[in-house]
Protein backbone atom coordinates (compact mmCIF):
# COMPACT_ATOMS: atom_id res chain seq x y z
CA UNK A 1 0.00 0.00 0.00
CA UNK A 2 2.07 3.21 -1.14
CA UNK A 3 0.69 5.84 -0.98
CA UNK A 4 0.47 8.48 -3.86
CA UNK A 5 2.21 11.65 -4.34
CA UNK A 6 1.26 15.17 -3.72
CA UNK A 7 3.70 17.82 -4.54
CA UNK A 8 1.76 20.51 -3.04
CA UNK A 9 2.80 18.84 0.09
CA UNK A 10 7.14 19.45 -0.78
CA UNK A 11 8.77 22.39 0.97
CA UNK A 12 8.93 24.42 -1.40
CA UNK A 13 12.29 24.29 -3.81
CA UNK A 14 12.99 27.62 -3.35
CA UNK A 15 12.75 27.86 0.89
CA UNK A 16 15.08 25.09 1.50
CA UNK A 17 17.89 25.90 -1.58
CA UNK A 18 17.52 29.44 0.29
CA UNK A 19 17.98 27.39 3.71
CA UNK A 20 20.92 25.75 2.25
CA UNK A 21 23.09 29.20 1.18
CA UNK A 22 22.21 30.56 4.86
CA UNK A 23 24.22 27.22 5.85
CA UNK A 24 26.76 27.47 3.75
CA UNK A 25 27.56 30.96 4.62
CA UNK A 26 27.34 30.24 8.39
CA UNK A 27 29.49 27.26 7.41
CA UNK A 28 31.88 29.37 6.51
CA UNK A 29 32.42 31.65 8.97
CA UNK A 30 32.78 28.50 10.81
CA UNK A 31 35.44 27.76 9.24
CA UNK A 32 37.24 30.84 9.44
CA UNK A 33 36.70 31.08 13.38
CA UNK A 34 38.75 30.09 15.76
CA UNK A 35 38.16 26.54 16.77
CA UNK A 36 38.43 26.52 20.60
CA UNK A 37 38.44 23.45 22.28
CA UNK A 38 36.68 22.88 25.71
CA UNK A 39 37.17 19.43 27.75
CA UNK A 40 33.69 18.13 28.04
CA UNK A 41 32.91 16.35 30.91
CA UNK A 42 29.80 14.48 31.09
CA UNK A 43 27.63 13.48 34.09
CA UNK A 44 29.03 10.60 36.33
CA UNK A 45 32.67 11.52 34.10
CA UNK A 46 30.94 8.64 31.78
CA UNK A 47 33.16 10.48 28.94
CA UNK A 48 36.53 10.01 29.57
CA UNK A 49 38.81 13.11 30.22
CA UNK A 50 40.91 12.91 27.28
CA UNK A 51 38.06 13.61 25.05
CA UNK A 52 37.95 17.06 23.69
CA UNK A 53 34.73 18.82 22.16
CA UNK A 54 35.02 21.92 20.61
CA UNK A 55 32.59 24.89 20.88
CA UNK A 56 32.03 24.31 16.75
CA UNK A 57 31.97 21.39 14.68
CA UNK A 58 35.38 20.92 13.10
CA UNK A 59 33.51 19.30 10.08
CA UNK A 60 31.03 21.08 8.32
CA UNK A 61 28.55 19.49 5.60
CA UNK A 62 29.81 20.97 2.17
CA UNK A 63 27.02 21.19 -0.91
CA UNK A 64 26.51 18.04 -3.21
CA UNK A 65 25.73 17.89 -6.56
CA UNK A 66 22.37 15.87 -7.48
CA UNK A 67 22.85 13.83 -10.60
CA UNK A 68 19.43 12.79 -10.45
CA UNK A 69 16.08 13.34 -8.12
CA UNK A 70 14.28 9.59 -7.86
CA UNK A 71 10.25 10.54 -8.24
CA UNK A 72 9.16 9.64 -4.59
CA UNK A 73 5.66 9.02 -3.86
CA UNK A 74 5.39 10.26 -0.44
CA UNK A 75 2.21 12.62 0.61
CA UNK A 76 3.90 13.14 3.91
CA UNK A 77 6.01 16.86 4.77
CA UNK A 78 9.79 16.66 4.77
CA UNK A 79 10.98 16.66 8.49
CA UNK A 80 13.02 19.74 8.99
CA UNK A 81 16.50 19.64 8.20
CA UNK A 82 16.89 21.22 11.83
CA UNK A 83 15.05 18.36 13.21
CA UNK A 84 17.06 15.29 11.41
CA UNK A 85 19.96 17.12 12.54
CA UNK A 86 19.30 17.28 16.52
CA UNK A 87 17.09 14.48 17.15
CA UNK A 88 19.21 11.50 16.75
CA UNK A 89 20.12 8.08 17.80
CA UNK A 90 23.80 7.43 17.56
CA UNK A 91 25.13 6.32 20.72
CA UNK A 92 29.06 6.20 19.64
CA UNK A 93 28.05 10.30 20.41
CA UNK A 94 25.85 9.62 23.97
CA UNK A 95 22.50 8.31 24.74
CA UNK A 96 20.28 11.65 24.51
CA UNK A 97 18.82 12.53 21.56
CA UNK A 98 20.56 15.58 21.69
CA UNK A 99 23.97 14.39 22.67
CA UNK A 100 25.11 13.51 19.01
CA UNK A 101 25.09 17.14 17.82
CA UNK A 102 26.61 18.18 21.10
CA UNK A 103 29.21 15.67 21.46
CA UNK A 104 30.40 14.71 17.73
CA UNK A 105 32.03 18.45 17.27
CA UNK A 106 35.43 16.88 17.19
CA UNK A 107 34.73 14.36 14.82
CA UNK A 108 36.25 14.34 11.25
CA UNK A 109 34.97 12.43 8.47
CA UNK A 110 37.99 13.81 6.46
CA UNK A 111 39.73 11.68 4.96
CA UNK A 112 37.47 7.81 4.90
CA UNK A 113 37.76 4.54 3.34
CA UNK A 114 35.69 1.50 3.34
CA UNK A 115 37.07 -2.11 3.00
CA UNK A 116 34.99 -4.27 1.42
CA UNK A 117 36.23 -8.15 1.77
CA UNK A 118 34.69 -11.80 2.62
CA UNK A 119 32.95 -13.51 0.31
CA UNK A 120 34.09 -11.71 -2.95
CA UNK A 121 36.32 -11.85 -6.07
CA UNK A 122 38.20 -8.52 -5.65
CA UNK A 123 38.28 -7.82 -2.13
CA UNK A 124 38.78 -3.57 -2.06
CA UNK A 125 39.37 -0.46 -0.27
CA UNK A 126 37.64 2.60 -1.63
CA UNK A 127 38.47 6.09 -0.40
CA UNK A 128 35.54 8.58 -0.12
CA UNK A 129 36.82 10.51 -2.94
CA UNK A 130 36.72 7.42 -5.20
CA UNK A 131 33.28 6.95 -3.93
CA UNK A 132 31.69 10.27 -4.51
CA UNK A 133 33.35 10.49 -8.11
CA UNK A 134 32.30 6.86 -9.11
CA UNK A 135 28.50 6.88 -8.25
CA UNK A 136 26.26 9.55 -9.60
CA UNK A 137 24.19 10.73 -6.43
CA UNK A 138 20.51 10.54 -6.21
CA UNK A 139 17.82 12.13 -4.35
CA UNK A 140 15.56 9.73 -2.06
CA UNK A 141 12.73 10.88 -0.15
CA UNK A 142 12.45 8.16 2.45
CA UNK A 143 10.50 7.48 5.74
CA UNK A 144 12.46 6.35 8.36
CA UNK A 145 10.74 4.58 11.62
CA UNK A 146 12.35 4.18 14.42
CA UNK A 147 11.91 1.44 16.37
CA UNK A 148 11.07 3.63 19.44
CA UNK A 149 7.84 4.29 17.89
CA UNK A 150 8.85 8.14 16.22
CA UNK A 151 9.82 8.77 12.71
CA UNK A 152 10.96 11.25 10.26
CA UNK A 153 10.83 12.02 6.51
CA UNK A 154 14.24 12.81 5.12
CA UNK A 155 15.51 13.54 1.73
CA UNK A 156 18.29 11.67 1.88
CA UNK A 157 21.66 12.08 -1.24
CA UNK A 158 23.82 8.65 -2.01
CA UNK A 159 23.12 5.43 -4.44
CA UNK A 160 22.42 1.55 -4.12
CA UNK A 161 24.48 -0.61 -1.86
CA UNK A 162 23.91 -2.79 -4.56
CA UNK A 163 26.37 -0.75 -7.21
CA UNK A 164 29.31 -1.00 -4.57
CA UNK A 165 28.74 -4.63 -3.79
CA UNK A 166 28.98 -5.40 -7.84
CA UNK A 167 31.77 -3.57 -7.95
CA UNK A 168 33.86 -6.36 -5.87
CA UNK A 169 31.94 -9.34 -7.36
CA UNK A 170 30.26 -11.47 -4.76
CA UNK A 171 30.87 -15.12 -4.92
CA UNK A 172 28.00 -17.83 -5.03
CA UNK A 173 28.68 -18.35 -1.16
CA UNK A 174 27.90 -14.39 -0.37
CA UNK A 175 24.40 -15.04 1.51
CA UNK A 176 24.66 -12.16 4.05
CA UNK A 177 25.97 -8.47 4.50
CA UNK A 178 27.86 -7.43 7.37
CA UNK A 179 28.46 -3.70 8.27
CA UNK A 180 30.92 -2.18 10.65
CA UNK A 181 31.02 1.51 11.99
CA UNK A 182 33.76 3.27 13.08
CA UNK A 183 35.97 2.49 16.33
CA UNK A 184 37.29 5.43 17.67
CA UNK A 185 37.13 6.77 20.86
CA UNK A 186 38.57 9.62 20.83
CA UNK A 187 36.44 11.59 18.49
CA UNK A 188 33.59 9.41 19.59
CA UNK A 189 32.77 9.79 23.31
CA UNK A 190 30.03 7.72 24.07
CA UNK A 191 32.80 5.39 22.91
CA UNK A 192 35.13 6.42 25.55
CA UNK A 193 32.91 5.96 28.27
CA UNK A 194 33.48 3.40 30.67
CA UNK A 195 29.89 2.33 30.39
CA UNK A 196 29.43 2.58 26.72
CA UNK A 197 25.58 3.54 26.79
CA UNK A 198 24.66 -0.09 27.28
CA UNK A 199 25.95 -1.27 23.94
CA UNK A 200 28.94 -2.87 22.76
CA UNK A 201 31.27 -0.98 20.45
CA UNK A 202 32.10 -1.03 16.84
CA UNK A 203 28.95 -0.90 16.58
CA UNK A 204 27.71 -3.91 13.52
CA UNK A 205 24.88 -4.96 11.49
CA UNK A 206 23.76 -6.77 8.66
CA UNK A 207 21.18 -7.57 5.84
CA UNK A 208 20.69 -10.37 3.69
CA UNK A 209 22.20 -10.23 0.26
CA UNK A 210 18.92 -10.10 -1.51
CA UNK A 211 18.28 -7.06 1.28
CA UNK A 212 21.82 -5.38 0.44
CA UNK A 213 20.95 -6.21 -3.52
CA UNK A 214 17.58 -4.61 -3.37
CA UNK A 215 17.19 -1.23 -5.27
CA UNK A 216 15.64 0.83 -1.86
CA UNK A 217 18.52 -0.05 -0.21
CA UNK A 218 20.64 3.39 0.07
CA UNK A 219 24.16 4.06 0.73
CA UNK A 220 23.75 7.39 1.99
CA UNK A 221 26.62 10.37 1.99
CA UNK A 222 24.23 13.31 2.32
CA UNK A 223 20.65 14.90 3.46
CA UNK A 224 18.90 17.86 2.30
CA UNK A 225 21.42 18.75 -0.06
CA UNK A 226 24.76 18.21 1.46
CA UNK A 227 27.49 16.07 2.87
CA UNK A 228 25.72 14.14 5.93
CA UNK A 229 26.51 15.82 9.34
CA UNK A 230 28.77 14.06 11.67
CA UNK A 231 25.65 13.54 13.91
CA UNK A 232 23.90 11.93 11.05
CA UNK A 233 26.61 8.96 10.41
CA UNK A 234 28.94 10.98 8.20
CA UNK A 235 30.68 10.69 6.01
CA UNK A 236 28.60 7.32 4.47
CA UNK A 237 25.67 5.23 6.18
CA UNK A 238 23.13 2.62 5.24
CA UNK A 239 19.54 3.41 5.11
CA UNK A 240 17.01 0.62 4.69
CA UNK A 241 13.94 2.30 4.91
CA UNK A 242 11.58 -0.85 5.48
CA UNK A 243 13.47 -1.86 8.42
CA UNK A 244 13.54 -0.09 11.75
CA UNK A 245 16.36 3.00 12.18
CA UNK A 246 18.72 0.76 14.16
CA UNK A 247 19.38 -1.31 10.85
CA UNK A 248 20.84 1.48 8.95
CA UNK A 249 24.17 1.72 10.61
CA UNK A 250 25.95 5.15 10.43
CA UNK A 251 29.99 5.80 9.85
CA UNK A 252 30.54 2.51 8.03
CA UNK A 253 34.48 1.74 8.05
CA UNK A 254 33.72 -2.02 6.38
CA UNK A 255 31.57 -4.26 4.73
CA UNK A 256 32.21 -8.03 5.07
CA UNK A 257 30.39 -10.29 3.07
CA UNK A 258 30.02 -13.74 4.94
CA UNK A 259 28.15 -17.09 3.87
CA UNK A 260 26.54 -17.30 8.12
CA UNK A 261 24.37 -14.98 9.32
CA UNK A 262 26.17 -12.08 11.14
CA UNK A 263 25.46 -10.52 14.54
CA UNK A 264 24.19 -7.21 14.79
CA UNK A 265 24.40 -4.95 17.56
CA UNK A 266 20.75 -4.72 19.12
CA UNK A 267 19.71 -8.24 18.36
CA UNK A 268 23.20 -9.40 20.33
CA UNK A 269 22.09 -7.52 23.67
CA UNK A 270 18.38 -8.15 23.70
CA UNK A 271 17.55 -10.83 21.68
CA UNK A 272 13.88 -11.17 22.59
CA UNK A 273 12.94 -7.13 21.26
CA UNK A 274 15.47 -6.94 18.66
CA UNK A 275 15.57 -9.24 15.71
CA UNK A 276 17.82 -9.60 12.99
CA UNK A 277 15.44 -8.80 10.42
CA UNK A 278 13.70 -5.85 11.88
CA UNK A 279 10.92 -4.86 9.54
CA UNK A 280 9.20 -2.28 10.18
CA UNK A 281 5.80 -4.07 11.65
CA UNK A 282 2.36 -2.94 13.23
CA UNK A 283 1.40 -6.02 14.15
CA UNK A 284 4.57 -7.24 15.85
CA UNK A 285 4.95 -5.45 19.09
CA UNK A 286 8.02 -4.69 20.69
CA UNK A 287 7.84 -6.67 24.03
CA UNK A 288 7.61 -3.52 26.00
CA UNK A 289 5.39 -0.99 23.67
CA UNK A 290 2.80 -1.41 20.98
CA UNK A 291 4.45 -1.19 17.20
CA UNK A 292 0.87 0.06 15.97
CA UNK A 293 1.16 3.84 15.46
CA UNK A 294 3.98 6.00 15.14
CA UNK A 295 4.99 9.61 16.28
CA UNK A 296 5.95 11.78 13.53
CA UNK A 297 8.42 14.13 13.63
CA UNK A 298 7.52 17.35 11.24
CA UNK A 299 7.23 20.84 11.05
CA UNK A 300 4.70 21.54 14.34
CA UNK A 301 5.73 21.36 17.49
CA UNK A 302 3.73 17.89 18.65
CA UNK A 303 4.50 14.76 16.69
CA UNK A 304 1.19 13.91 15.01
CA UNK A 305 -0.01 10.28 15.96
CA UNK A 306 -0.28 8.42 12.99
CA UNK A 307 -0.72 4.36 12.13
CA UNK A 308 2.48 2.52 11.12
CA UNK A 309 2.60 0.79 7.91
CA UNK A 310 3.77 -2.45 6.98
CA UNK A 311 7.36 -2.54 5.83
CA UNK A 312 6.96 1.50 6.76
CA UNK A 313 4.68 1.36 3.78
CA UNK A 314 7.16 -0.20 1.22
CA UNK A 315 5.43 -3.63 0.68
CA UNK A 316 4.51 -3.36 -3.09
CA UNK A 317 8.62 -3.05 -3.03
CA UNK A 318 9.78 -5.53 -0.70
CA UNK A 319 7.05 -7.97 0.47
CA UNK A 320 8.28 -10.20 -2.15
CA UNK A 321 12.04 -11.26 0.06
CA UNK A 322 9.67 -12.09 2.71
CA UNK A 323 7.34 -14.58 1.23
CA UNK A 324 6.58 -17.46 2.74
CA UNK A 325 8.19 -16.11 6.08
CA UNK A 326 6.73 -16.14 9.58
CA UNK A 327 7.48 -12.78 10.42
CA UNK A 328 6.60 -12.78 14.14
CA UNK A 329 9.01 -15.50 14.06
CA UNK A 330 11.70 -13.86 12.03
CA UNK A 331 11.26 -10.18 13.62
CA UNK B 1 20.28 28.59 66.85
CA UNK B 2 19.57 28.06 62.87
CA UNK B 3 17.31 25.33 64.26
CA UNK B 4 15.48 27.80 66.38
CA UNK B 5 14.83 30.44 63.17
CA UNK B 6 14.36 27.65 61.35
CA UNK B 7 11.09 26.25 63.68
CA UNK B 8 10.26 30.07 63.65
CA UNK B 9 9.89 30.26 60.47
CA UNK B 10 8.55 27.13 58.75
CA UNK B 11 6.21 28.93 56.90
CA UNK B 12 9.00 30.88 55.29
CA UNK B 13 10.57 27.52 54.48
CA UNK B 14 7.16 26.30 53.36
CA UNK B 15 6.98 29.08 50.85
CA UNK B 16 10.76 28.41 49.63
CA UNK B 17 9.93 24.76 48.80
CA UNK B 18 7.13 25.78 47.26
CA UNK B 19 9.16 28.25 44.97
CA UNK B 20 12.05 25.65 44.63
CA UNK B 21 9.35 22.88 43.29
CA UNK B 22 7.48 25.86 40.82
CA UNK B 23 10.70 27.15 39.34
CA UNK B 24 11.79 24.21 37.86
CA UNK B 25 8.55 24.37 36.04
CA UNK B 26 8.93 27.78 35.10
CA UNK B 27 12.22 26.77 33.37
CA UNK B 28 10.37 24.25 31.48
CA UNK B 29 7.52 26.97 29.84
CA UNK B 30 10.07 29.01 29.12
CA UNK B 31 12.30 26.58 27.32
CA UNK B 32 9.18 25.82 25.60
CA UNK B 33 8.44 28.96 24.15
CA UNK B 34 11.61 29.45 23.43
CA UNK B 35 12.17 26.42 21.08
CA UNK B 36 14.38 24.92 23.23
CA UNK B 37 13.03 21.21 23.70
CA UNK B 38 15.59 19.95 20.23
CA UNK B 39 13.76 17.68 17.90
CA UNK B 40 11.07 15.74 20.02
CA UNK B 41 9.69 18.78 22.42
CA UNK B 42 6.89 16.22 23.56
CA UNK B 43 9.74 13.55 24.78
CA UNK B 44 11.17 15.98 26.31
CA UNK B 45 8.71 17.29 28.34
CA UNK B 46 7.53 13.90 29.36
CA UNK B 47 10.77 12.91 30.83
CA UNK B 48 11.31 16.25 32.30
CA UNK B 49 8.00 16.16 34.36
CA UNK B 50 8.39 12.37 35.09
CA UNK B 51 11.72 12.99 36.22
CA UNK B 52 11.05 15.71 38.38
CA UNK B 53 7.99 13.69 39.98
CA UNK B 54 10.62 11.29 41.28
CA UNK B 55 12.98 13.78 42.35
CA UNK B 56 10.55 15.32 44.36
CA UNK B 57 9.06 12.16 45.51
CA UNK B 58 12.64 11.23 46.59
CA UNK B 59 12.82 14.38 48.57
CA UNK B 60 9.25 13.78 50.48
CA UNK B 61 10.61 10.26 51.55
CA UNK B 62 13.91 12.22 52.75
CA UNK B 63 12.12 14.57 55.41
CA UNK B 64 10.99 11.95 58.04
CA UNK B 65 14.76 10.12 57.99
CA UNK B 66 16.50 14.17 57.81
CA UNK B 67 14.22 15.19 60.34
CA UNK B 68 14.83 12.59 63.19
CA UNK B 69 18.63 12.38 62.41
CA UNK B 70 19.09 16.12 62.67
CA UNK B 71 16.30 16.38 65.31
CA UNK B 72 14.24 18.75 63.33
CA UNK B 73 10.88 17.89 64.17
CA UNK B 74 9.11 20.85 62.73
CA UNK B 75 10.32 19.17 59.26
CA UNK B 76 7.87 16.94 58.93
CA UNK B 77 5.30 19.31 58.27
CA UNK B 78 6.67 19.71 54.94
CA UNK B 79 6.03 16.45 53.81
CA UNK B 80 2.23 17.06 52.76
CA UNK B 81 3.38 20.24 50.43
CA UNK B 82 6.14 17.89 48.98
CA UNK B 83 3.46 14.86 48.26
CA UNK B 84 1.39 17.34 46.85
CA UNK B 85 4.05 18.54 44.54
CA UNK B 86 4.76 15.33 43.59
CA UNK B 87 1.40 14.66 42.57
CA UNK B 88 0.95 17.48 40.16
CA UNK B 89 4.33 16.83 38.41
CA UNK B 90 2.87 12.94 37.76
CA UNK B 91 -0.64 15.07 36.73
CA UNK B 92 1.28 17.34 34.33
CA UNK B 93 3.29 14.13 33.17
CA UNK B 94 0.50 12.44 32.45
CA UNK B 95 -2.03 15.01 30.86
CA UNK B 96 1.11 15.55 28.20
CA UNK B 97 1.32 11.81 27.74
CA UNK B 98 -2.27 11.56 27.10
CA UNK B 99 -3.01 14.95 25.47
CA UNK B 100 -0.06 15.71 23.34
CA UNK B 101 1.71 12.07 22.47
CA UNK B 102 -1.38 10.78 22.41
CA UNK B 103 -3.64 13.37 21.17
CA UNK B 104 -5.94 12.90 23.64
CA UNK B 105 -6.98 9.17 21.80
CA UNK B 106 -8.57 7.60 24.94
CA UNK B 107 -8.38 4.13 22.76
CA UNK B 108 -4.79 4.58 22.07
CA UNK B 109 -4.14 5.64 26.17
CA UNK B 110 -5.90 2.26 27.36
CA UNK B 111 -4.19 0.43 24.45
CA UNK B 112 -0.58 1.46 25.84
CA UNK B 113 -1.82 0.75 29.46
CA UNK B 114 -2.60 -2.66 28.42
CA UNK B 115 0.36 -3.07 26.49
CA UNK B 116 3.05 -1.68 28.33
CA UNK B 117 3.98 -2.79 31.38
CA UNK B 118 5.64 0.07 32.42
CA UNK B 119 3.12 2.48 31.45
CA UNK B 120 0.75 -0.07 33.61
CA UNK B 121 2.98 0.23 36.72
CA UNK B 122 3.71 3.89 36.04
CA UNK B 123 -0.79 4.48 36.25
CA UNK B 124 -0.56 2.35 39.28
CA UNK B 125 1.39 4.40 41.02
CA UNK B 126 -0.94 7.81 40.35
CA UNK B 127 -4.01 6.10 41.51
CA UNK B 128 -1.95 5.75 44.89
CA UNK B 129 -0.73 8.92 44.30
CA UNK B 130 -4.06 10.53 44.04
CA UNK B 131 -5.75 8.96 46.80
CA UNK B 132 -2.96 10.14 48.98
CA UNK B 133 -3.95 13.81 47.26
CA UNK B 134 -7.20 13.59 48.02
CA UNK B 135 -7.00 12.59 51.65
CA UNK B 136 -4.46 15.49 52.20
CA UNK B 137 -6.54 17.45 53.90
CA UNK B 138 -6.79 17.63 57.67
CA UNK B 139 -10.20 17.09 57.94
CA UNK B 140 -10.22 13.94 56.20
CA UNK B 141 -7.08 12.74 57.68
CA UNK B 142 -9.25 13.43 61.15
CA UNK B 143 -12.38 11.75 59.72
CA UNK B 144 -9.76 8.13 58.78
CA UNK B 145 -8.38 7.66 61.93
CA UNK B 146 -5.96 5.32 62.40
CA UNK B 147 -6.94 3.93 58.41
CA UNK B 148 -5.39 7.11 57.30
CA UNK B 149 -1.51 5.99 58.43
CA UNK B 150 -2.56 2.92 56.91
CA UNK B 151 -3.35 4.27 53.48
CA UNK B 152 -0.33 6.70 53.56
CA UNK B 153 2.10 3.71 53.54
CA UNK B 154 1.31 2.94 50.57
CA UNK B 155 3.70 5.75 49.69
CA UNK B 156 6.69 3.52 49.95
CA UNK B 157 5.23 0.98 47.10
CA UNK B 158 4.58 3.94 44.98
CA UNK B 159 8.82 4.84 45.83
CA UNK B 160 9.47 1.49 44.49
CA UNK B 161 6.62 1.34 41.51
CA UNK B 162 8.34 4.61 40.11
CA UNK B 163 11.68 4.07 39.37
CA UNK B 164 11.08 0.58 38.03
CA UNK B 165 8.63 2.31 36.24
CA UNK B 166 11.48 4.72 34.83
CA UNK B 167 14.07 1.73 34.07
CA UNK B 168 11.20 -0.71 32.20
CA UNK B 169 10.69 2.17 29.80
CA UNK B 170 14.84 2.63 28.15
CA UNK B 171 15.90 1.20 25.51
CA UNK B 172 19.22 0.72 27.25
CA UNK B 173 21.68 2.98 28.78
CA UNK B 174 19.99 1.46 32.27
CA UNK B 175 23.08 3.47 34.68
CA UNK B 176 20.74 6.35 35.81
CA UNK B 177 17.62 4.73 36.21
CA UNK B 178 19.50 1.95 38.09
CA UNK B 179 20.37 4.84 40.17
CA UNK B 180 17.36 5.66 41.38
CA UNK B 181 16.23 2.08 41.82
CA UNK B 182 19.28 2.10 44.39
CA UNK B 183 18.17 5.28 45.99
CA UNK B 184 14.19 3.90 46.13
CA UNK B 185 16.01 1.00 47.95
CA UNK B 186 18.27 3.09 50.16
CA UNK B 187 14.95 4.97 51.36
CA UNK B 188 13.26 2.13 52.10
CA UNK B 189 16.46 0.50 54.30
CA UNK B 190 16.43 3.87 56.15
CA UNK B 191 12.28 2.39 57.22
CA UNK B 192 13.03 -0.93 57.98
CA UNK B 193 11.61 -1.71 60.85
CA UNK B 194 8.66 0.10 60.38
CA UNK B 195 8.11 -1.69 56.88
CA UNK B 196 8.41 -5.01 58.60
CA UNK B 197 6.01 -4.09 61.40
CA UNK B 198 3.49 -3.73 58.82
CA UNK B 199 4.53 -7.66 57.82
CA UNK B 200 2.42 -10.26 58.19
CA UNK B 201 3.68 -12.42 61.44
CA UNK B 202 3.66 -15.46 59.23
CA UNK B 203 6.18 -13.54 56.47
CA UNK B 204 8.20 -11.76 59.15
CA UNK B 205 9.23 -15.25 60.50
CA UNK B 206 10.39 -15.71 57.36
CA UNK B 207 12.19 -12.83 56.60
CA UNK B 208 13.77 -13.13 60.18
Amino acid sequence: MTKKILSSDITPESLYLNRRNIIKASGLIAGSAAVSPVAHAGIFGLFADEVVVPEQAVYQPKPLTIAKKVANNLTEVLTPESKVTSHNNFYEFGTNKTDPIENSKAFNPEPWSITIDGEVEKPRTFSMDDILKNHPIEERIYRLRCVEAWSMVIPWLGFSLADLIKKVNPTSKAKYVAFQTLYDPKQMPGQASRLGGGIPFPYVEGLTIAEAMHPLSLLSVGLYGKTLPAQNGAPIRLVVPWKYGFKSIKSIVKITLTEKEPPTTWQALAPNEYGFFANVNPQVDHPRWSQATERRIADGFRAERIDTLMFNGYGDEVASLYKGMDLRKFY
Amino acid sequence: MVKAWAAKHITAIKVMLHGGALLPLCWLAWQTFSQQLGGDPVQYLTHFTGKGALNLLFVTLLISPAAKWIKWRFLLQTRRLLGLWVLAYALIHVAIFWLLDLAGRIDLFVEEVIKRPYITLGLVALLLLMALGVTSANRIRRKMGRNWQKLHNWVYLVALLVPIHYYWSVKSAVLEPSIYILIAAFLLLLRRHKLMSHLPSKVKAKVA
